[in-house]
């Protein structure tokens, strides 16, 4: 086996994985999309965030605008507070309504922004006023049951 | 009275001559990584040991990365459908090829296919006493014979690994689209909603890379210390075969916990 045919075949194979990392981040993880550094940040409180996570996409009108960049619970008042990254491209307006809600049946949860008419615009580091926390699947049957429990009590 | 003594004696003698090899394998690959400069100025020798350990494992990393992928569809595909969630069936087959399958199943293959060689080869060149004819000539074996495999190692690990979870992906695409008609856009939208570049893919990519280096440092290490005859070059081959593939998994999980812990995938 001589020099130059070594050198092209470690070529091919040196092309051919790097061509595969490539893919690996472009199709695979969809790098293309994912810029870490962009984006202007907002807070939302809520009074409950279920099984919100860190990473989750922000959603408006079902295309997603952001990520959830951070939780945590203001010690004073006992609410979480979510830090929205959203992408630049995207102006939402002053009275935009926050909701947490759920993919599917059993899908992931993610936080649905949904604007209002205001025509001034939030800006970074602004809070979004209206939100709406998770619906929570044991307080929801709490209530039916309750509600269940009353409805009979009537017809005695 | 005496036969405690005998079982005593021979316990410790067993961790001083564990505790001796342990600090031999870290000397000598401490010296292979301190002699590794001809491999880069030299870099022929490297690009020759990257054809035999890297070019010449492409054919059986890629064919097994295929039927891996294919396999894992089919069986995805069946308990997803349960749940009708078939279209998740893209987003099984990447996850487990990019984090997990492709750098260890890729490790396995490599050490069996590559490692193997390394070792064998070092050997016979001591036993045919190549190695000590070198350094009666001033050249140091661990720069011209030992670097070159160790590098060639470390490189072509990420780059197979890479290779084999592309070509997993391809066959769960092929079986999940179009053998049991999963839609494709969905096959691959739900994937790249999915799969997060800097917890999967990079992940994936130091995992085969710590992979690469553990491997070639068992098989240029075994290679090296074989005892200079016929059986010993072999049982030093086995015994590269058998640590690596426990290091390989052992590492896995290691890293797994630190990649992956607290951060809910």
């Amino acid at each position: 086996m001589n020099r130059t045919t070594i050198d092209l075949w470690v070529g091919i194979f040196v092309a051919l994985g790097l061509g595969a990392i490539v893919f690996l981040s472009l199709k695979v993880g969809n790098l293309a999309t994912f810029k870490s550094d962009e984006g202007y940040h907002l807070d939302a409180r809520f009074d409950n965030i279920g099984g919100l996570k860190v990473r989750a996409p922000v959603k408006s009108a079902g295309v997603v605008v952001g990520r959830v960049e951070k939780i945590r619970l203001d010690p004073k008042t006992y609410e979480a507070i979510a830090t929205l990254r959203i992408e630049p491209t995207y102006q939402f307006t002053k009275d935009t309504i926050a909701s947490i809600l759920t993919s599917g049946l059993l899908g992931e949860q993610y936080l649905g922004l949904e604007p209002g008419g205001d025509t001034a615009t939030l800006k970074d580091g602004d809070r979004i006023a209206k939100t709406q926390s998770a619906v929570v699947l044991e307080k929801l049957l709490g209530q039916f049951m309750f509600g269940k429990a009353a409805e009979g009590g009537d017809k005695k | 009275m005496n036969d405690i003594a005998r079982m005593l004696r021979r316990l410790g003698g067993g961790v001083i001559d564990a505790v001796w090899r342990l600090g031999y394998a870290s000397r000598f690959i401490a010296m292979v990584l301190a002699a590794s400069g001809m491999a880069f100025r030299r870099f022929s020798l490297t690009m020759r040991e990257l054809y035999f350990a890297g070019v010449l494992s492409l054919v059986i990393i890629s064919v097994s990365g295929l039927f891996v992928g294919m396999v894992l569809a089919l069986q995805g595909f069946e308990t997803l459908q349960n749940f009708g969630a078939a279209e998740a069936v893209g987003v099984l087959v990447a996850t487990s090829l990019v984090k997990e399958l492709g750098p260890v199943v890729a490790g396995l293959l490599f050490a069996s296919r590559a490692g193997s060689a390394m070792t064998a080869e070092i050997g016979l060149m001591k036993t045919t006493e190549q190695l000590s004819a070198m350094e009666m000539m001033a050249v140091n074996p661990l720069a011209r014979v030992v670097a070159p495999r160790f590098w060639a190692g470390v490189i072509s690990m990420p780059l197979l690994a890479a290779i084999f979870s592309v070509m997993g992906v391809f066959g769960g695409w092929l079986v999940a689209v179009k053998l049991l008609g999963v839609d494709n856009g969905t096959f691959w939208s739900q994937m790249q909603a999915q799969i997060d570049f800097r917890l999967g893919i990079v992940n994936g990519i130091i995992k085969s890379f710590v992979f690469g280096a553990a491997i070639t440092a068992i098989a240029v290490y075994e290679g090296y210390d074989a005892p200079p005859t016929a059986e010993g070059v072999a049982s030093a081959t086995t015994r590269t075969v058998v640590e690596s593939a426990l290091a390989v998994l052992a590492l896995d999980f290691v890293l797994t916990v630190f990649m992956f812990r607290g951060t809910g995938l």
